[in-house]
């Protein structure tokens, strides 16, 4: 008997606070990291590539946005940041090598030009470090926030956005960006990095095998459905919502792109923010949009099943072919090709065996287009001219270019250009946040955590496997909310 | 200057060793330091008083112990499950009253229920058999230890074995590789999905339990059949009993008291039983216990006031057992 007691004290005491830590978080980080994994791995040869030519020709490995051929000429850019030759800034942030690295590279130019120097303090602690730094006085300079919400937290001690800072983010952003680095009212942080959810994984071979076309609505998406269900060879859709303990959570994603795209942006709000009842028509009309592919057999083959195939695993099937299509963020590009033997390529590469990209999950009409995603905020803690030089550099797409090149990363930034964008999944994703009509955060991510991290997800699952009815899901939800 | 700063910041493997090594050092001196003391006063001390300093020195840290990591906690548990969600607020018995109205929860509490009738009884029963039917045996060692083999793994690690002994592949396409349903496409059946069908999933989980515990039923039953005096039972030969008419008439009697702590002790693992659950189904699919969900509610949803109710009620739910159980305990030390 106490070998299990051991067991559990053991589980309680290792994987306590790493535990905690990831519940809390959700699976944000957790998916974050995968989106870290893959993309560094698809873009390992690019980094090479890049770290051998900075080698060689150190003034160009600048980026190819700049026109001067020597340092002279790169820094009369940095001419807006003149002045703090000798200061130093700490970065504090959750990215740690080996991205962090890239992140080091990219500011090389600037420093040197500017005489700034960075010092960049990545911790897997941030979360739980960030309040007691600034608590305890010794806030860093700019912090790098994964999540708005724990931005909002700290309104008291950071310092408002200034006019210069603002007026490159209203240039260089979309309204909705600067929305989520606001809190009461003010704009405090700068948007930085981005991730994007909005993606359909599919494999170009198939699709060019057997003559289908990109869908662009939502009605064009469940009529190429039909199409492959007639057909008869490949079933139109593979669904996976298993998680362990968060089992559900890929099931509340469809539900949060289906929202953006059959309601707009207030009421998506509203249904975060728990103004919008959870079994309010507008929410059953989404759920019931989400059944039309996730509860039909002739699409999903075994629903049930759904609630038992892992997340993963359910796009494994766009790899080896038996299914058409799968819906799910970046990230699952670098399960894919770790687990599962696929090859990221282009949407023009029809010949490759296991090769998948991805297209945009469509909206209603061609141009409704809005992109569920995630994102990281730079707030400013010391009012030191040197570290608002920093953060407003950050939002330039000069710098957006540079981080860009070297691999492995988007934001975004308007004047991101492409080119710049080495992957071709986060091609897509740049395509899809530089034309995105309305642009919001994982919902369930920021609802209460009775709900965002328990019913929603539990209720989901009961949703495919005991196919309890839309009206007793979303009445369940509804009562667990915490008013 | 800035690689400088990277580099002063990251710690080499020995610089982490050393310091870990100095902390230590550090304990076991204080500790021997204390220890130091404690015997020079207690050698000046007067026979009186070291009868004291006996009690203070073995009871003190003892109780000290029990405050911090058990009382403490309970009373802290107690008072939260009258709270709310963030323990600001008093509410009553809202929590209570939740726990025994909401449906998902009476799930939660008949599946508990379940799991602690079926898994005694058959880890029990299976035990007693093996143990009673390798009594006379030559060579029970092999037979014995593969039986006793599953309470050495534990319960996450027995979670996913099961995991792909009941795994289901939907996909006609892709090798299947559950056992169970293997085990059925052979005799020409259709698999279900294991562990979705509820209530058979139910049964499922129970029946991994009832394979990590019968091992240890089985061991304590042997040693205790070893105690059974071989006259009596050659003398219910004699007087011409079947082995099976033994087994209930003389052996079960005989060894009646570490039976009863064996059914209690499984009980009690049972009633706490989480990682199965966790690990199986997440706790979905009509599968939820008492234990996963108050983990959920707590840690997960952040409801300290329903959690610490779910916690209050297993807690009192397991007193009577292990009441019970010491009491037989006692009960069998004093007959031997």
């Amino acid at each position: 008997m106490h070998l299990y007691d051991l067991d559990i004290l053991l589980m309680e005491a290792l994987g306590f606070y790493a535990r905690i830590n990831f519940e809390r978080t959700k699976m944000s980080t957790i998916r974050s990291r995968f989106v870290a994994i893959g993309a560094t791995a698809i873009a390992a040869s690019l980094v090479l590539a890049g770290c051998a030519a900075s080698d060689e020709e150190t003034t160009t490995a600048g980026g190819t946005t700049d026109t001067g051929d020597a340092t002279v000429a790169g820094c009369e850019a940095y001419a807006a940041y003149a002045g703090n030759e000798g200061a130093e800034v700490e970065i504090y942030t959750t990215i740690i090598d080996p991205e962090a690295s890239l992140f080091i590279e990219s500011f090389v130019e600037f420093e040197e030009c500017t005489g700034i120097t960075i010092n960049w303090n990545g911790t897997q602690e941030f979360e739980a470090q960030i309040a007691v730094r600034v608590e305890g006085g010794t806030a860093p300079d700019l912090a790098i926030f994964p999540q708005p919400g724990l931005l909002a937290s700290f309104s008291d001690s950071l310092v408002p956005a200034d006019a210069d800072l603002t007026a490159s983010v209203d240039a260089n952003y979309t309204p909705d960006w600067k929305t989520y680095g606001t809190a009461d009212g003010t704009f405090f942080a700068a948007p930085l990095g981005a991730n994007v959810k909005s993606f359909v994984w599919y494999s170009p071979k198939t699709f060019a095998d057997n003559g289908w076309d990109i869908p662009t609505t939502w009605d064009e998406l469940l009529a190429l459905s039909d199409t492959i269900a007639a057909e008869g060879n490949v079933q139109p859709w593979c669904v996976g919502i298993e998680s362990g303990g968060a089992t559900g959570w890929a099931a509340t994603d469809w539900m949060e792109d289906l929202m953006l795209r059959f309601q707009d942006g207030d009421t998506y709000d509203a249904w975060v923010d728990g103004s919008l009842p959870f079994n309010d028509p507008k929410v059953a009309e989404v759920l019931a949009e989400a059944g039309k592919i996730i509860k039909n057999p002739d699409y999903v083959g075994n629903v049930q099943a759904i609630a038992t195939t892992s997340f993963s695993a359910g796009g494994a099937g766009v790899v080896d072919g038996s299914c058409a299509m799968h819906r799910q963020a970046s990230f699952l590009g670098g399960i894919l090709v770790g687990d599962y033997g696929a090859t990221i390529v282009t949407p023009t590469d029809t010949d490759v065996e296991g090769g998948i990209t991805t297209f945009y999950f469509p909206g209603v009409s061609a141009d409704n287009k809005p992109a569920l995603g995630g994102g990281e905020f730079v707030g400013r803690f010391t009012d030191s001219a040197a570290a608002a030089a920093v953060q407003l550099y950050l939002t330039t797409p000069e710098w957006n270019n540079v981080k860009a090149s070297l691999g492995g990363w988007f934001s975004a930034n308007k004047g991101l250009d492409t080119a710049n964008v080495a992957d071709p999944v986060n091609k897509v994703a740049v395509e899809i946040l530089q034309n995105a009509t309305l642009f919001r955060f994982d919902g369930s991510d920021v609802m209460p955590a009775a709900v965002g991290a328990g019913t929603f997800w539990t209720e989901m699952t009961a949703w495919v496997a005991e196919d309890k009815s839309d009206k007793a899901v979303l009445d369940a939800i509804y009562a667990s909310w915490p008013y | 200057m800035m690689q400088f700063a990277i580099f002063a910041a990251r710690k080499t493997p020995w610089d982490i060793i050393g310091e870990n090594f100095t902390l230590l050092a550090a304990a076991l001196l204080a500790f021997a330091s204390v220890v130091v003391v404690l015997f020079l006063v207690a050698g000046r001390a007067t026979v009186r008083a070291q009868e004291w300093l006996k009690y203070l020195v073995f009871l003190v840290p003892a109780l000290l112990l029990l405050l911090v990591g058990l009382i403490y906690p309970t009373i802290r548990t107690i008072i939260f499950s009258f709270m709310d969600a963030k323990s600001e607020n008093f509410v009553g018995l809202d929590n209570y009253v939740w726990a025994f109205t909401i449906p998902e929860i009476l799930v939660v509490l008949r599946n508990t229920a379940v799991w602690v009738f079926l898994v005694p009884f058959f880890s029990t029963a299976i035990g007693l058999s093996i143990a009673y039917m390798t009594d006379h045996m030559k060579r029970p060692n092999v037979i014995k230890s593969l039986i006793f083999m599953p309470m050495a793994i534990s319960f996450v690690g027995a979670g996913v074995i099961w995991r792909f002994v009941y795994a289901f592949e939907p996909n006609e396409n892709r090798a299947d590789i559950g056992l169970l349903s293997a085990i059925v496409k052979f005799f020409g059946g259709t698999p279900p999905n294991w562990l979705l069908e509820s209530p058979g999933n139910t049964y499922l989980l129970i029946a991994v339990m009832v394979w990590i515990q019968t091992g240890f039923a089985m061991v304590i039953l042997s040693a205790a059949m070893k105690n059974v005096p071989d006259e009596i039972v050659e003398a219910a030969m004699l007087d011409g009993a079947t082995p099976i008419k033994r087994l209930f008439r003389v052996t079960i009697p005989m060894i009646r008291a570490t039976l009863v702590v064996v059914l209690t002790t499984i009980i009690i693992g049972t009633l706490k039983v989480f990682d199965i659950v966790r690990t199986m189904t997440g706790g979905n699919f009509q599968t939820n216990v008492i234990a996963n969900e108050m983990y959920s509610q707590a840690f997960r949803q952040m409801n300290y006031g329903t959690g610490s109710a779910l916690a209050i009620i297993l807690f009192l739910a397991m007193i009577p057992v292990i009441i019970y159980n010491i009491r037989q305990l006692r009960l069998e030390r004093t007959e031997r």
